[in-house]
């Protein structure tokens, strides 16, 4: 993709981040899904998934990796659908 | 209220952790506004009653749910500010200039008003005594909110775990639960407030006047060698500053808690 | 408390300025509003326009290129339209002025477009997919202009696809070209249950509708 310059602007410092995220992700998994420890796939950096970056208003719920800004987690909900996409995501440790 | 035991989804009054509710999907549930309470010119209090509510831990939020007459509805979540202990759900609502929902709850809502609410949600800024200390709290404007609430589970439960506070707020009308903090601090000499005005100061203040940064923090901040948990809270710009600050100081990443708040406390 | 069916009404909540969808004028689920909201799946792009270029591809082929001084000089056409966001909002009588994509196809010199789908592709990665024939005949355009000022990067400046007779995730934000594609292929919304295609009139919101 062509090069930007991605500048800390509008849409950046108004995004929230996974904590937000917290009460429609409790709707799709059965554990506490914020604390897991999330890899991007792009720089391989690690994360808990309420610090990546939260991103889609009410179109659905986009989190960003907060050092490249790879798409990690996508969630359109739909009730009673749920889109899932996690392909930005190398590895998700989780502990129960 | 309820018991201590705490599963993975917090405290639930009803359950030790089985299975079948931690796949319970959190119901959305009728709160009422029982009172308000002025903080600040911007920020107020709402004071809720909440049928059925199960408890929280300190740093959880509640997701909050408007609809209008004419159907159209509104999603936002707010920090709860009160304490696990507390019989009543506190929130803490900053008033956003051009907010959609802020200026509904601070200025039209009254005693007795109904809307939804879901909760308590989150894991992963949370703070209960059991996690232990030293604790760096650091906050500015509204983000104040979930670190009040660890405040007043640490006056209940966690008396004398060595604390600081770290606040910014624009002038001194607007340091939220002013009074509060000061009637903590001066209970307990193991936790310490500071304050630092950004765009105006009292005459007379020899407190910092600044926004946060580097040198701030490493003049307030616990030592690392304290092996201290921060919990970080506020506008996103704030916070990830602090953040990496913090890191740069030598506070090991995994013991740094963050929560965003947008630009200035509403999404 | 007061209840429209389905969910309990909020005493004096009002919300966003809006009115009533005029029936004729505005597509079914949709709100009327003054305002201009802005929602994005990503930080705002700020792409330099010394560094900014404009193509038309055909797979990985590169048909014609245009660079910000090239792609101001082609022919500019002023449409005043209304648009609709899945989201509910519409938004009426909205100025616009770039270049239709059909004046980009005559100055790439392609007679008809080599293929029946195309996929817009955008700084910052977002993609979005449409039939070729939706883009056509003064459908569309790429949009340089709103309301007589340079588009703001928040509203998807320097340039933007814009299409509105379908849902405006449609009108991707800061477009860098279009790429043919002889499937029609799912962009970033699309792929997560969005409707493929998006006809606010047949309120084709998400996939199965």
């Amino acid at each position: 993709m062509s090069e930007t310059h991605e500048m800390p602007g509008e849409a950046e410092m108004m995004a929230l981040d996974g904590n937000a995220a917290a009460g429609l992700l409790r709707q799709l998994f059965a554990f506490e899904v914020t604390v897991a420890r999330v890899v991007c796939n792009g720089c391989q950096s690690a994360n808990p998934l309420a610090a990546l970056r939260l991103f889609g208003q009410s179109m659905g719920s986009i989190l960003r990796c907060p050092h490249c800004n790879a798409v990690l987690i996508r969630v359109v909900a739909h009730e009673p659908e749920y889109w899932l996409d996690m392909r930005g995501v190398k590895s998700l440790r989780i502990s129960l | 209220m309820g018991t201590t035991c705490m599963g993975i989804l917090g405290k639930n009054s009803d359950t030790a952790g089985t299975e079948a509710t931690r796949r319970t999907r959190l119901p959305w549930r009728i709160a009422e506004l029982a009172s308000t309470r002025d903080e600040t010119p911007r920020a107020r209090t709402l004071v809720l009653k909440v049928e059925g509510w199960p408890g929280h831990l300190a740093g959880q939020h509640v997701d909050v749910r408007l609809t209008a007459a004419d159907g159209y509805q509104v999603q936002r979540s707010y920090s709860i500010a009160s304490a696990p202990q507390s019989a009543r759900l506190e929130l803490l609502v900053e008033r956003i200039p051009d907010g959609e929902v802020s200026p509904y709850l601070t200025e039209v809502a009254r005693p007795g008003d109904r809307f939804e609410l879901r909760g308590p949600i989150g894991g992963y800024f949370v703070w209960g005594a059991d996690r232990g200390g030293p604790l760096f709290l650091i906050g500015a404007g509204s983000g104040i909110a979930p670190l009040a609430s660890m405040l007043a589970d640490r006056a209940e439960a966690a008396a004398g775990l060595p604390t600081r506070l770290l606040y910014s707020a624009r002038t001194e009308e607007d340091i939220i639960f002013r009074s509060q903090l000061n009637a903590w601090a001066k209970k307990d000499p193991t936790l310490a407030v500071t304050v630092t005005l950004t765009r105006a100061v009292p005459s007379g203040w020899s407190g910092y006047q600044r926004r946060i940064d580097l040198e701030m923090l490493r003049e307030v901040a616990f030592p690392p060698t304290q092996t201290p948990l921060a919990y970080v809270c506020g506008p996103t710009s704030m916070v990830e500053k602090a953040a990496d600050h913090l890191v740069s100081l030598g506070y090991p990443p995994s013991r740094i808690f963050t929560e965003r708040f947008g630009p200035s406390g509403e999404p | 408390m007061a209840s429209d069916g389905e969910f309990p009404v909020s005493r004096g909540f009002v919300g966003r300025r809006r009115s009533p969808a005029e029936a004729v004028r505005v597509p079914p689920g949709q709100y009327v509003t003054p305002e201009f909201p802005i929602l994005s799946a990503g930080p705002t792009a700020h792409t330099p326009l010394a560094q900014w270029s404009f193509a038309l591809q055909e797979g990985p082929n590169r048909l014609t290129e245009w660079n910000w001084q090239q792609f101001e000089a082609l022919p500019q056409t002023n449409v005043t339209v209304d648009i609709h966001c899945v989201t509910k909002w519409s938004k009426l009588d909205t100025q616009w002025q770039g270049v239709t994509i059909d004046d980009l196809l005559k100055a790439a010199g392609l007679e008809r477009p080599p293929t029946a789908y195309v996929t817009a592709y955008c700084d910052g990665g977002y993609t979005t997919n449409a039939p070729v024939a939706d883009l056509l005949n003064g459908q569309a355009m790429i949009a340089t202009r709103y309301d007589g000022k340079h588009l703001a990067p928040a509203h998807g400046g320097p340039a933007r696809l814009l299409v509105p007779h379908l849902y405006f995730w449609k009108s991707a934000k800061w477009v860098r070209g279009l790429t043919f594609t002889v499937e029609d292929k799912a962009g970033f919304w699309e792929s997560l249950g969005y409707h493929m295609y998006g006809d606010p009139w047949k309120e084709q919101r998400y996939s199965g509708d």
